[in-house]
């Protein structure tokens, strides 16, 4: 029976407004909604979508607790294994984790388990979170490097456990990537200060404005009194694709181009005093979350046009279904088997136009992959003139060469045991995109969470 | 929070203020050639300045700012006892300090700033330091007399004449050839476009010429790309694999092009607030 109910659309603001606003697009589900979502739940004995979170919430729990309108429940059901729900239910690719494996799933839509994670949330947040019990002292000092998800999930557990734990954060608000990188529009910085919030009374001191590599390094805090330290630096540094023209005026990274937005809060220049500058026509390299979030900014500080420029084809697209549709209908174009060959300039150095190569896809590479191959005198130019680089991030270089007997890959990331996380200096531990290359808020968090069993066993054994 | 604990204006116009901090966690870690990043409050954008001076026992930072915007000018009229939000540093590649020889340091207009602790530092490791400061004019010359204290010889131009030779810091690199001075190393600090003319005039010589290049940045952390430069054929970013580079290898002209680019903003950001130029204690 509950089969046949659909699932419950989220309602959003309005396309044509929203792609000229920075307030949030999807706007929640009412309190009825919820409930009535929560009622397709099936209560699997055996829990499959448990499985599918990095971090093993508790699924079919809490949406039993949002069916008997107990939503203060549910939030605890959450909370004992995530501390950033309102962020992870807006951010997170549900569609590869959780409600891939929900079992309606199979023969029609799988419950919106997402959205319902971020009603419970909001919910608790509108009337004032609970701060989780902690641990009695274990007077044992814990460091973390970098106050993005892997950092803050890492503290949390590390708090619980009664550890005296601080985070050193290079930028001057903690958040990291859900600071600077997502845009307000998918994720109101207000809800992120908020959950980052309920860490302090948990005993956990921010530290804003240390870039650990130069103000101090990893061997310095353990020779300074602290007993372990986590490196969740991420993957800061960005990549650009080496082609003529991309250090003209007009191109930017992402990183610089989102920073500006959303960090800077340049979307409210003069008010702010941080400039960003787009063009009538943008185009954005790369098709990942970010390359979205950057092409949805750009029309929002009133580009006329942004194109999508990827070399593969729609199917292959990596960012989040819901942000492709949400750009989709708000007037993102798609230039789909392209990929720049070079940019050109004027002669004030500023972005006039592109060339680009037409690609196919030819055979599956060894991960299975259709790879893109060019097609021979396909090129073609465009006319742009703000440029958009999101193909991609590095490993941030700032604490791992400042740090002696690290090891690291041949990318630049650190080499960990993968049950602890434990790195090759004994008592540093590392977890996050900084070991694992770029991928979601809710892998680093499962890895922050990973890293802070990994310290407490080893805080144990050194007694 | 990181408090102003001394003001001194060193021009009034263009308006020019020294101004000590108090950051002792910058203070004791800082090198000569680095740099840090303020944010003055809430509204306000990050922007890089160079390390003028240190005090490792009182936990300050001494850095130089001039009006030349919205920014500066608010940084420049802050009173002793007043706040800095955020300070972040020292950031950046410090300066390679050796025994060279000879070497001289030349700086240009706010340039003489930075290029104060390199010099005195390479001073402290032996070299024989002659060291070449201009300006506009004598009456926007900053730290005549520190710069003087710390070398062995100081030449001094400005564009007008009104004080030591008429002309550019390269007519004073001109001058010490002239006297058969043999120059083991160059450093410049200033204005894109006199660091060329060094740069330019050093490079059929053969002298070793290191500049500090100053574009645009928003972290300082190597996050995002806004301060790249084209150097050799590589493209750097000069927040973590600078400030200093060969200036015989930088790319100028896209320097000084991309350092124009939000002018129009720089502008619409102004504020119609005459500098206190006069009012602050000298």
């Amino acid at each position: 029976m509950a089969l046949k109910v659909p699932r419950h659309e989220m309602p959003c603001q309005d396309p044509k407004e929203r792609a000229h606003n920075f307030n949030e697009v999807a706007l929640g589900y009412a309190s009825e909604t919820a409930i009535e979502e929560a009622q397709r739940c099936l209560q699997c004995k055996n829990p499959k979508c448990v499985q599918g979170c990095p971090v093993n919430i508790s699924i079919p729990e809490f949406i039993q607790k949002i069916t008997e309108e107990d939503f203060e429940g549910a939030a605890a059901i959450i909370k004992q294994s995530s501390s950033l729900p309102a962020v992870c239910g807006r951010v997170c690719p549900q569609e590869s984790q959780c409600e891939a494996k929900c079992i309606l799933g199979i023969k029609g839509e799988s419950v919106a388990i997402g959205r319902l994670e971020r009603f419970v949330a909001d919910y608790e947040i509108s009337k004032g979170c609970k701060i989780p019990e902690v641990a009695p002292p274990s007077g044992k000092k814990v460091a973390i490097i970098g106050a993005g998800p892997a950092g803050l999930a890492c503290a949390g557990d590390l708090a619980k456990a009664g550890h005296k734990v601080t985070i050193f954060e290079a930028l001057h608000v903690a958040g990291g990537v859900l600071m600077y990188g997502i845009p307000e529009f998918r994720l109101p910085k207000d809800i992120v200060q908020n959950e980052i919030c309920n860490l302090e009374p948990m005993g956990v001191e921010i530290l804003v404005n240390q870039v650990v590599g130069k103000v101090t390094s990893v061997h310095e805090l353990l020779q300074n009194g602290y007993d372990a330290v986590f490196i969740g630096t991420g993957a800061g540094l960005p990549n650009f694709l080496g082609i003529p023209g991309e250090n003209l005026n007009g191109v930017y990274s992402a990183n610089e181009f989102l920073t500006r937005t959303n960090l800077m809060k340049g979307y409210r220049f003069p008010e702010y005093k941080t400039p960003v500058k787009v063009g009538k026509k943008v185009a954005v390299f790369g098709a990942g979350n970010v390359a979205m979030d950057a092409a949805r900014t750009a029309l929002r500080l009133g580009a006329e046009e942004v194109s999508i420029v990827y070399r593969r084809s729609r199917a292959e697209m990596p960012a989040r279904h819901e942000e492709l549709e949400h750009a989709e209908e708000e007037g993102v174009k798609f230039q789909l088997l392209t990929n720049p060959v070079s940019i050109q300039g004027d002669e004030k150095g500023a972005v006039k136009s592109l060339t680009c190569l037409r690609y196919e896809l030819g055979e599956p590479d060894a991960s299975g992959r259709r790879s893109p191959v060019p097609i021979p005198g396909s090129e073609f130019d465009i006319e742009v003139d703000t440029v958009v680089v999101a193909i991609g991030q590095g490993p941030n270089p700032l604490v791992t060469q400042s740090t002696e007997g690290l090891e690291l890959n041949k990318w630049g990331n650190i080499v960990v045991n993968e049950e602890t996380l434990e790195t090759s200096i004994p008592g540093v531990f590392a977890g996050g995109d900084i070991v694992t290359g770029a991928a979601t808020v809710i892998l680093a968090m499962g890895a922050g969470k990973k890293a802070a069993a990994g310290i407490n066993a080893y805080l144990k054994n050194k007694g | 929070m990181y408090r102003v604990v001394k003001r001194r204006q060193l021009a009034s116009a263009p308006c020019i203020v020294l101004l000590e901090v108090e950051a002792p966690a910058v203070a004791a870690k800082v090198e000569p050639g680095q740099f840090v990043i303020v944010r003055m409050d809430e509204q306000s954008e990050r922007i890089p300045l160079t390390v003028m001076d240190f005090d490792r026992e009182k936990g300050t930072i001494t850095i130089v700012i001039q009006d030349v915007g919205y920014s500066s000018a608010m940084i420049n009229s802050m009173e002793e006892g007043s706040y800095f939000l955020d300070f972040v540093g020292p950031l950046g590649v410090p300066s390679e300090i050796e025994n060279l020889g000879t070497v001289v340091c030349i700086g240009g207009g706010l340039g003489v700033a930075p290029v104060y602790p390199i010099a005195r530092a390479l001073k402290e490791a032996g070299n024989k330091l002659i060291s070449v400061i201009g300006a506009r004019s004598a009456d926007i010359l900053i730290l005549e007399e520190e710069m003087a204290a710390i070398s062995d010889e100081l030449v001094i131009a400005t564009d007008d004449g009104s004080k030591g030779i008429k002309g550019f810091v390269t007519n004073g690199l001109e001058q010490i050839l002239a006297q058969g001075t043999k120059i083991d190393a160059i450093w410049a600090i200033g204005p894109v476009v006199m660091m060329r003319s060094v740069a330019n005039f050093t490079r059929p010589l053969g002298i070793k010429t290191i500049v500090s290049m100053n574009p645009i940045m928003v972290d300082g952390t190597g996050m995002c790309g806004a301060c790249r430069l084209t150097v050799g054929d590589e493209t750097k970013f000069a927040c973590v694999d600078g400030p200093e580079f060969d200036g015989h290898l930088v790319d100028f002209d896209l320097a000084m092009k991309r350092l124009s680019f939000y002018k129009d903003e720089e502008e619409r950001a102004k504020i119609s607030k005459d500098c206190d130029c006069g009012k602050g204690a000298q």
